[in-house]
């Protein structure tokens, strides 16, 4: 499968990768962020067989099937559950979510 | 007494009928043979005990006539659909203490139609992966074998191998890029993925959901005919679901194919194809022509182009869908400095390495300034491959391709490029992107005695024609090879 096969390009560098993980909200060690922007560089590469396809007056496809999107009366139809919302929370507290401090 | 793990779904519901057996005993020969292959791992968690209460609740309900549609049935759900009080994992750490307070669309609908769950199935995290090892909760083994073990193909790699172990009569599953399909012919069993909009996928754990679709694996065409007329339905809490009939698909098994027109796309024969796969694919034209049906070349021409656009559209949509998983209201919460601190480490320590890389890309491609390059051109694209599609429907009315481009690979092989693995869903991933119904049916061996697949994809909403050609394919193909039980001692 020859064809298919990624061209390693200088797609994305290290400092794209620090970016990346920020707006990601992940953690990269230092030690990986070169390999990731190998492998993030391999598949990118790969994916720039796309410019080839001719796309002019296409429109961008937004759904799998065509149809409207459906409509709903905007009233309550659910609710009272919030101990079972709770349920799965990291730390509770008095029908509370605890989260870390936000604003100082 | 008979063994009652090698029935097919629709013996073991006609022996339940017939008064031969109970869901009870039914049930229980099914636990005996998933205690008896721990080995595989194709469970992430078993709900035995609530298992056997299901089966006496079905008994009483056949006593008094209430017979739903899988009836008793011991059946397995893989890990992805939410199920009110069983944990649910999507295969990942950062949930793996989840357990959700409700049930989703598809399990419920099962549910009322009698289903007896024994527990959930292993996969690819987040059904992100094609062999089944990016588990967190570890590979499952294909019950094919070699002097090594196999992968069983990925994401669904629990609910195909549990299928073909006999460990349960079938199970769901969900396919994203081939999800469904590639396991069913990495283990030698048959999987459907339906046209998108057919299966809510309110409940399910989401990983695209432009293209994520609910499917069932099954051992027979039958069988899975019979899965996913419980598993379908217009569902108002999934605003894709489709409102539609869902039409009796048990009656399509076996219908005639004569003077139906089976396209057959010259892009799919690709160089570096195993000739095992191109004599397959030969034999199934051959059975399929035996059968009355009339064979018609084809061309596809952006297929090519399929799998680079699904990998800016599936990961971008993953970017956005698991960005939920923050450490807040549920799952894992790994504390740190501060509020942003907490949320990459909790990500950082609940994800693993495909599932970030995966949303690294989707974040790249969403990113400003990358938008219209990746993102806007790949639906573009995507658009390209909708329309090569409508085109073939002028001259077919379905279409013929291998499932896969491998027979079922060893357990651990090292992939240096990850693109190499992507490769997986070749044939697969252009109906998810079109949105059809697509399945794979067990075909053939290759020379070490592995099965292998074909796939039959239709017209939207027209899985009717696709049981159909999927039934004649299998009466043709005469498939019943079984693996041996090696990993009973």
């Amino acid at each position: 499968m020859e064809f298919f096969v990624s061209n390693q390009k200088n797609v994305v560098n290290v400092e794209d990768v620090k970016k990346i993980a920020r707006l990601s909200r992940l953690h990269v060690e230092d030690t990986e962020l070169q390999s990731l922007a190998d492998d993030l560089s391999g598949i990118l590469g790969w994916i720039e067989q796309l410019n080839e396809v001719d796309v002019d007056n296409v429109k961008p496809m937004t759904s799998a099937v065509a149809m409207k999107s459906p409509m709903r009366k905007d009233v309550v139809s659910d609710g009272g559950k919030r101990d079972q919302i709770l349920k799965n929370a990291p730390k509770e507290d008095d029908g509370f979510f605890v989260v870390p401090r936000s604003v100082e | 007494m008979t063994d009652l793990t090698k029935y097919t779904l629709d013996e073991a519901l006609k022996g339940m009928k017939r008064g031969d057996f109970t869901s009870v005993e039914l049930t229980q020969a099914h636990i005996n043979a998933c205690e008896n292959a721990t080995e595989l791992n194709a469970f992430v968690t078993t709900s035995f005990e609530q298992a056997l209460e299901e089966a006496k609740n079905s008994d009483l309900r056949r006593a008094k006539g209430e017979i739903g549609i899988i009836e008793g049935a011991p059946l397995g759900v893989k890990d992805l659909f939410c199920t009110d009080g069983v944990k649910t994992t999507a295969g990942s750490n950062i949930l793996d203490q989840f357990e959700p307070t409700y049930e989703s669309s598809v399990t419920a609908n099962m549910n009322s139609q009698g289903m007896v769950m024994l527990g959930k199935l292993n996969l690819d995290e987040f059904a992100m992966g094609s062999s089944n090892e990016t588990s967190a909760y570890g590979p499952v083994i294909n019950p094919w074998k070699k002097e090594e073990n196999l992968v069983p193909g990925g994401s669904s790699g629990g609910s195909a191998a549990a299928v073909a172990a006999d460990l349960c009569l079938g199970a769901t599953a969900t396919d994203t890029g081939g999800s469904i399909r590639q396991p069913a012919s990495f283990t030698g069993t048959v999987g459907i993925k339906p046209t998108y909009g057919r299966c809510s996928r309110w409940g399910t754990v989401a990983f695209a959901s432009s293209l994520d679709q609910a499917g069932p694996i099954a051992k027979t065409v039958k069988d899975a005919a019979i899965l996913l007329q419980s598993m379908a339905g217009y569902d108002e809490k999934d605003s894709t679901s489709l409102n539609v009939a869902v039409p009796d698909w048990r009656a399509s098994c076996g219908k005639s194919i004569k003077g139906q027109r089976i396209g057959i796309p010259k892009e799919y024969m690709i160089e570096g194809m195993p000739d095992d796969i191109k004599i397959l694919w030969d034999k199934g034209i051959e059975w399929l022509e035996d059968s009355g049906a009339e064979i018609v070349p084809i061309s596809l021409p952006h297929t090519k182009y399929a799998l680079p656009a699904y990998y800016v559209v599936a990961p971008a949509e993953a970017s956005s869908n698991l960005a939920r998983y923050d450490g807040m209201r549920y799952g894992l919460r790994t504390n740190g400095s501060d509020l942003n601190d907490t949320y990459a480490r909790t990500r950082t320590e609940g994800f693993g390495d495909e599932v970030k890389r995966r949303i690294m890309i989707g974040t790249y491609v969403l990113s400003a300034g990358y938008y219209d390059a990746y993102y806007l051109r790949a639906q573009k694209v995507r658009a390209r491959i909708v329309e090569d599609f409508e085109n073939a429907w002028h001259k077919c009315d379905t279409i013929l391709t291998p499932t896969a481009p491998s027979a079922p690979f060893a357990l651990g092989r090292k992939v240096v490029d990850p693109v190499e693995m992507y490769l997986n869903d070749i044939f697969t991933v252009t109906t998810n992107l079109a949105g059809l119904p697509g399945i794979s049916i067990p075909a053939g061996l290759n020379a070490d005695g592995l099965p292998l697949g074909l796939q039959i994809i239709g017209k939207a909403l027209d899985e009717d024609t696709v049981f159909a050609t999927a039934s004649a394919l299998e009466s043709a193909a005469a498939f019943n090879s079984k693996p041996a039980k090696w990993w009973i001692k």
